[in-house]
């Protein structure tokens, strides 16, 4: 099943590469969605099966695949944009830095002291890869929502990585973590309106009234 | 009992959104306030055991901050009303409801013995707060909001990864992960020298920039700038307590496993100097008197991160100073938010004799003033003073120096604001506003400000008993 298991981590590190090329904002959701689905996929195939295994299962997949997805869809349609505009680094550049950051990853995860059965798995790599193009999205692009897309491929880096550990993260602890993710998205779409409505635009290099002189 | 102090708030949040009426609904606060208070109390005096398979206990270090928290929160709360009838042109629900939905969590984090359970607490007080930063509506206080939320919750998103990489050291050492805190002090000794070390530091990293340690501050500027007075004085003095617990406990585990508290206790180190240094650069000519108590707020988390750092005497004064420091920044923010309603404007350009306009919110914020800066006989001096001479007891030359001379710095610095506002006549053209000083916006913080006298002249034998066992939790020798 672990085969099974990389082939998927693989197709996760290729849709960071697939958003950090993109400019259409309801292609990088569904995108997300889909590596929230894979998510919650993976947890399955590298433990044995088990009812708390279930409840993380169908917990991931709901709101990482449905919900957030569906509240950052949301917000984009109530705010009327489509698209990134001009990025503070272009859409090549950033695809460039992202397959360097995921080749460094391998490098990186080489050299950690890792449990031996976890030496031979892709999590270690997917998980920092993820990670950093969770980083170069939050820090390259200028409309809100691109950075709240930015966020989510961050958490889903740190999701990665804590699947290796599914035993120590007792049932509660995820899902009180996945519900304050989605309610912290929650309230960035609520923010995201308010935003448009006050500036006419999404634009976060707006944001500059405070700042010292 | 503890988890009514968890659960009553909930319950209040839930009757402040069924309440339709908008001058009824803040009265809730005071209410949950005082029951909270109360079971604060008994729940000081008489500890439970812990409960919930060791996830829920009430230590001494959570104690000092349920404490603050527990005092700023019941003041805060009978402020409330008065300012928010001020308020009424604006529905206060979303309000009072933030307000009680962060009381909870911050309940939470004072009783969780779980680093899991530790950190979605401190997660939903951060999104609790979000909505209260907006409260006024207009750009700048959605500008504010923004930068809060996303620049804490990435710092967050970090502590957890931290959260995962002190589990998988764990994992490594010995095949079974966990993040309860009593155990993994007990095999501390034998984890993984390598996460575990990866994990200080992204645990310092997260938690540090919810608490607003420089270089991670930026938002808090903005964000206490913009948020009302009221929500201003429970982010400095309920968050960065919260979030300051967070570091306590990473430091306990990397005290109980000998190695890596060297590297935590610099880095702590490193970051209260810069911190003091920032606030100290920043704090002078700043003509926005909210963003200077940002400011000042900067200066005091590297104030108590030094403490943390110096180990030994000043750990005693940090815990200390963890009180103080909320209390007095209680004070400042709500008289900030009198002054702020009154000349509705909050630059020194426009805010001036405000000794004479408004005597008593004027007079408090001077005191608090006074008090925060570290002049006796108030107790900030008392918890700075054990510090810094704990600093040159032990050794610690240049860190005392140092800390002694950005104290100076800021001290002149925030002087050259609060001293043009308060003293003076008022400019005679500003327009009039319908706020006067009235029992319920000046006497919580007047009660507030007696309690840091107090607690500067003759701290009570409890607090210091509390203190010491919260020290020796922290490798204190009694």
């Amino acid at each position: 099943m672990s085969a099974f298991a990389d082939q998927l981590l693989v197709l996760v590190m290729l849709i960071n590469l697939v958003m950090l090329g993109s400019s259409r904002l309801i292609f990088s959701i569904r995108a997300v969605a889909a590596q929230g689905v894979i998510l919650g996929i993976l947890p399955g195939l590298i433990h044995p099966f088990s009812g708390h295994l279930a409840a993380i299962t169908a917990g991931i997949i709901l709101a990482k695949g449905i919900l957030i997805p569906y509240l950052i869809s949301d917000a984009v349609r109530k705010a009327q944009i489509r698209r990134e505009f001009e990025p503070f680094l272009g859409y090549v550049p950033t695809l460039l830095l992202g397959a360097v950051f995921t080749a460094l990853s391998f490098a990186f995860a080489e050299k950690l002291p890792l449990a031996p059965e976890h030496k031979d798995l892709l999590f270690v790599p997917a998980a920092i890869a993820t990670l950093l193009t969770g980083f170069l999205l939050l820090t390259t692009r200028r409309k809100a929502i691109s950075q709240v897309i930015g966020y989510l491929v961050m958490e889903n880096g740190i999701f990665i990585f804590g699947m290796l550990l599914t035993e120590a993260m007792p049932v509660m602890v995820e899902a009180g973590a996945l519900l304050d993710l989605l309610v912290g998205i929650f309230v960035m779409g609520i923010v995201i309106n308010h935003i448009s409505r006050e500036f006419s635009s999404l634009d976060t290099s707006r944001l500059r009234t405070l700042k010292e002189e | 009992m503890i988890f009514a102090l968890i659960l009553l708030p909930l319950v209040g949040a839930l009757v402040a959104w069924i309440v339709p009426d908008n001058r009824l609904r803040p009265l809730i606060l005071p209410v949950m306030g005082s029951i909270h208070l109360v079971l604060t109390a008994l729940l000081l005096g008489n500890t439970p055991a812990p409960s919930a398979g060791g996830w829920i206990w009430l230590d001494p270090l959570g104690k000092v901050v349920l404490l603050c928290i527990s005092l700023l929160f019941a003041v805060c709360a009978f402020y409330a009303v008065g300012y928010l009838s001020y308020r009424q042109e604006r529905s206060n629900r979303i309000l009072c409801m933030g307000l009680l939905v962060c009381l909870a969590a911050m309940g939470l984090v004072t009783v969780s013995q779980h680093l899991g359970l530790l950190w979605v607490a401190l997660e939903t007080t951060t999104v609790s707060m979000a909505p209260l930063i907006y409260f006024n509506r207009n750009a700048r206080s959605i500008e504010a909001t923004w930068k809060y939320l996303l620049i804490c919750s990435v710092g967050i998103g970090l502590a957890l990864l931290g959260l995962l990489f002190l589990a998988y050291s764990t994992y490594v050492a010995q095949h079974d992960a966990t993040l309860l805190l009593g155990p993994l002090m007990a095999s501390a000794r034998g984890l993984n020298p390598g996460w575990l070390h990866a994990a200080a530091i992204f645990l310092l990293v997260g938690y540090g920039s919810k608490m607003g340690l420089a270089p991670l501050h930026t938002w808090k500027p903005d964000a206490y700038g913009e948020a009302p007075g009221l929500v201003g004085a429970l982010l400095a003095g309920g968050l960065v307590n919260c979030a300051f617990l967070s570091i306590l406990r990473v430091y306990q585990i990397c005290l109980a496993s000998g190695i890596e508290i060297q590297f935590f206790q610099k880095s702590l180190l490193g970051m209260g100097l810069i911190s003091m240094a920032f606030a100290a650069v920043f704090m002078a000519r700043q003509a926005d008197f909210k963003r200077m108590l940002a400011y000042s707020s900067i200066e005091h988390v590297g104030i108590l991160a030094i403490g943390l750092g110096l180990g030994g005497g000043a750990i005693y004064g940090a815990l200390f100073h963890l009180l103080n420091n909320g209390l007095t920044k209680g004070v400042l923010f709500l008289s900030s938010g009198n002054i702020h309603r009154s000349y509705s404007n909050k630059t020194t350009d426009v805010v001036k004799g405000a000794l004479t306009r408004l005597p008593w919110s004027g007079g408090l914020f001077l005191a608090g003033f006074i008090a925060i800066t570290g002049s006796p006989p108030f107790s900030p001096f008392i918890s700075e003073y054990t510090i810094v001479s704990s600093a040159f007891i032990e050794g610690h030359h240049l860190v005392g120096g140092l800390f002694l001379l950005f104290l100076v710095i800021v001290f002149i610095g925030m002087a050259l604001t609060v001293l043009p506002m308060v003293m003076g006549a008022p400019p005679s053209d500003i327009e009039p506003t319908d706020y006067r000083d009235r029992l319920l916006t000046v006497g919580p913080p007047l009660l507030m400000m007696t309690v840091i006298l107090m607690l500067g002249i003759w701290p009570p034998a409890f607090l210091v008993t509390l203190l010491r066992d919260g020290a020796s939790m922290l490798g204190v020798q009694p």
